[in-house]
């Protein structure tokens, strides 16, 4: 279920009005944290707090570079992701003198998955880390004080600061909070598959997003697109076997349900009127 | 814009002159500086010596006939993307597709080549198989065009999930009915190829630079007298500066940003001709290799003008190139990281060095009541547009 946290921090930081084109930075950067972590420490606890730190250094630098400086989103959002391959490619070979993989490092389930998928499944805390983080997400959103500025900033920031809310401040949290929730999602990755390889992430960032649009940045709804996402890719993996539709059509699903969505075929989707505004 | 006042006399078109310049070449001057230093903190962190990694780069580019062609043949493609791009910025929207439209380009030219008798003249073929990456990229653009045109939707979104789909199309397509048996490529095409330039000239030798570099510069002048010389150019930057403007003036807003997208992306599918008629002479899956998304670089740093673009497509490309080069000494995701720390500083000094400048400039000369801060030689306000005019409703949601 990577998909849960990427998207949970997906919304934190639309909401607020910064574009999430970094979730796949940010899983990519917690993924090779997290391997480094617990390779030094022996320690898969260790390798998921040093996979949130990653997360939330990325997700630091974005927010200087589109908050203080307001620089364009979208630019920087493309080179955040540009910048996580090459700074993982390149660490990876300092670190491990390999170009595609780290070695083996402790991790979670692994060993149970053989044996009986429920059981891993229910072993792995990330899993319930992952239900729990998107309806923590939920939660801060609409039922506290803080996530009410952070919606206040994502629709209408000048109206906010007019009436005193620290815009900047609340949207640093939310970048700061929205690079931690995704990088759990590539910490997930990384410690399932008890090692790092180069682009692991493969993608699964924008399918995070895409199911956050497909959502309509609601956490309930999004939720429910992050299982529909995660249901096509196991039904990929079982129709290749068989043969029936080609794997590339399944791949395409949460591509083409977002772009139907923001037509507005079904429903159509407006996100946060302030997203992609920068604030003085 | 700030028009044209009253006072054009020589020395203030002088003056106005040296404040563009000092805008646009500051900015990537920084960026570039900024970048330098990462790179060596990088190059210190993997114990080598920063001056000789820099030295063989330089050596490996631009100091032998094989470095120099590839450092061209890579800043051919870049040209066409980059120009994709920023004809997308100066209509006020942001093409991230151009990694798929240039695969469909090149897609696009490989099947007209494949099918093309084998009788037909070469030149004939040459401009048929063009033809075709121009009209494969344009009809993947016109998607996101379309889309934002009638529906308002973010061509952001629509472009970066169009490229999963389309790459995906593509393989499929090539996976089951055009590949050679073992490969990931279709068959060798017979027409329409385009002649090496180590062929005509041992500057080149050994490199897989290609005529198709003249088609990128041809293709720049033009994009030029297009945006700055004839009245739907004008349109495209009036809307990219201030749609509601422009819609006021008279300007059909969602047929230019239509246009602009199916142009940008002809733009990005004429890079498909460097590979696919230049190079290898097949289509092959992942051609691209990320040149659509490093077109997003080029066309930032380029200032979106296609003097710059050629420029910065040239620097990109040699910064690509020169990773091979030193990749005995340092690993060559060296330069994946620079190229991204230049993007990040250039779009992060473009607004800094404007303001700082307004600022020296209002200390050197109280007087002027000029505002240089975003206004004078701005650049669309790409983000700021896509916000204001595709949601006129606010807070319709919850």
């Amino acid at each position: 279920m990577p998909y849960l946290f990427a998207a949970a921090g997906g919304i934190v930081s639309e909401r607020a009005g910064i574009i999430a084109l970094t979730l796949e930075g940010f899983m990519l950067t917690g993924a090779f944290c997290a391997v480094l972590g617990s390779f030094y420490s022996g320690s898969p606890w260790v390798g998921i707090i040093a996979g949130m730190g990653g997360g939330l250094l990325a997700a630091l630098l974005h927010a200087l570079a589109t908050i203080r400086y307001r620089a364009d989103q979208v630019v920087v959002g493309i080179a955040m992701n540009l910048l996580a391959v090459g700074v993982t490619r390149f660490f990876l070979r300092l670190a491990f003198d390999s170009s595609s993989n780290s070695p083996r490092v402790p991790g979670f389930g692994g060993a149970e998955v053989a044996s009986g998928g429920v059981l891993a499944t229910v072993a792995n805390p990330l899993v319930w880390l992952g239900i729990l983080t998107m309806a923590a997400v939920g939660w801060l959103l609409f039922r506290t004080p803080f996530g009410l500025r952070v919606r206040a900033a994502g629709e209408k920031p000048e109206a906010a600061l007019s009436v005193g809310v620290p815009v900047l401040r609340v949207r640093w949290a939310a970048v700061a909070l929205s690079g931690i929730c995704a990088s759990l999602a590539g910490v997930y990755l990384a410690l399932d598959q008890h090692q790092f390889t180069d682009g692991m992430t493969a993608g699964r960032g924008f399918i995070a997003l895409a199911a956050v649009i497909f959502g309509k940045w609601d956490p309930k709804r999004v939720t429910i697109a992050c299982l529909l996402f995660a249901a096509a890719e196991t039904m990929q993996i079982r129709l290749q076997a068989l043969q029936l539709v080609p794997s590339q059509f399944v791949e395409m699903i949460p591509y083409v349900l977002t772009i139907v969505a923001l037509a507005g075929v079904v429903g159509r989707a407006v996100q946060p009127a302030a997203l992609g505004k920068a604030v003085d | 814009m700030t028009g044209a006042p009253l006072d054009t006399t020589a020395a203030d078109r002088r003056q106005r002159l040296r404040e563009r310049i000092e805008e646009s070449i500051l900015p990537p001057l920084v960026a570039l500086a900024i970048a330098a230093v990462v790179g060596d903190l990088l190059i210190i962190t993997f114990g080598q010596a920063p001056g000789e990694v820099y030295r063989q780069l330089l050596e490996g580019t631009w100091g032998n006939a094989y470095g120099f062609g590839q450092v061209i043949y890579k800043a051919t493609t870049l040209t066409f993307t980059g120009l994709a791009v920023a004809l997308g910025i100066r209509a006020g929207l942001f093409n991230i597709g151009a990694e798929s439209q240039l695969a469909a380009g090149g897609f696009a030219a490989a099947v007209i080549g494949l099918v093309l008798p084998g009788g037909t003249p070469g030149f004939l073929a040459t401009i048929l198989c063009v033809l075709a990456a121009s009209v494969g990229g344009g009809v993947v653009g016109s998607v996101p065009g379309v889309l934002r045109a009638r529906f308002g939707a973010s061509e952001v979104i629509v472009t970066i999930m169009l490229n999963f789909i389309v790459l995906a199309l593509l393989n499929y397509v090539v996976a089951t009915h055009l590949a050679v048996a073992e490969t990931l490529h279709t068959p060798e095409i017979a027409a329409g190829r385009l002649a090496r330039l180590a062929d005509l000239s041992p500057m080149f030798a050994g490199s897989a630079a290609n005529l198709t570099v003249l088609l990128a510069l041809l293709t720049a002048a033009i994009v030029w007298w297009y945006l700055f010389r004839t009245r739907a150019g004008y349109e495209l930057r009036v809307v990219g500066l201030q749609p509601d403007a422009a819609e006021y003036g008279g300007v059909r807003v969602g047929n230019v940003w239509g246009k602009a997208m199916i142009v940008s992306g002809a733009l990005a599918g004429l890079g498909g001709v460097n590979y696919v008629l230049g190079y290898k002479h097949y289509y092959e899956e992942g051609f691209g290799a990320g040149s659509g998304f490093l077109g997003i670089a080029v066309a930032l740093v380029g200032r979106n003008h296609p003097v710059g673009i050629v420029i910065a497509a040239l620097l990109f490309a040699t910064l690509s190139q020169g990773g091979l080069a030193v990749n005995a000494l340092v690993p060559k995701q060296m330069v994946d990281v620079l190229t991204a720390i230049v993007i990040i500083a250039v779009a992060t000094a473009v607004p800094e060095v404007r303001r700082a400048l307004g600022t020296l400039r209002r200390r050197r000369d109280p007087g002027i009541g000029r505002a240089p801060v975003g206004g004078g030689q701005g650049e669309p306000d790409v983000g700021n547009s896509v916000a204001r005019s595709q949601f006129p409703v606010a807070g319709s949601q919850q």
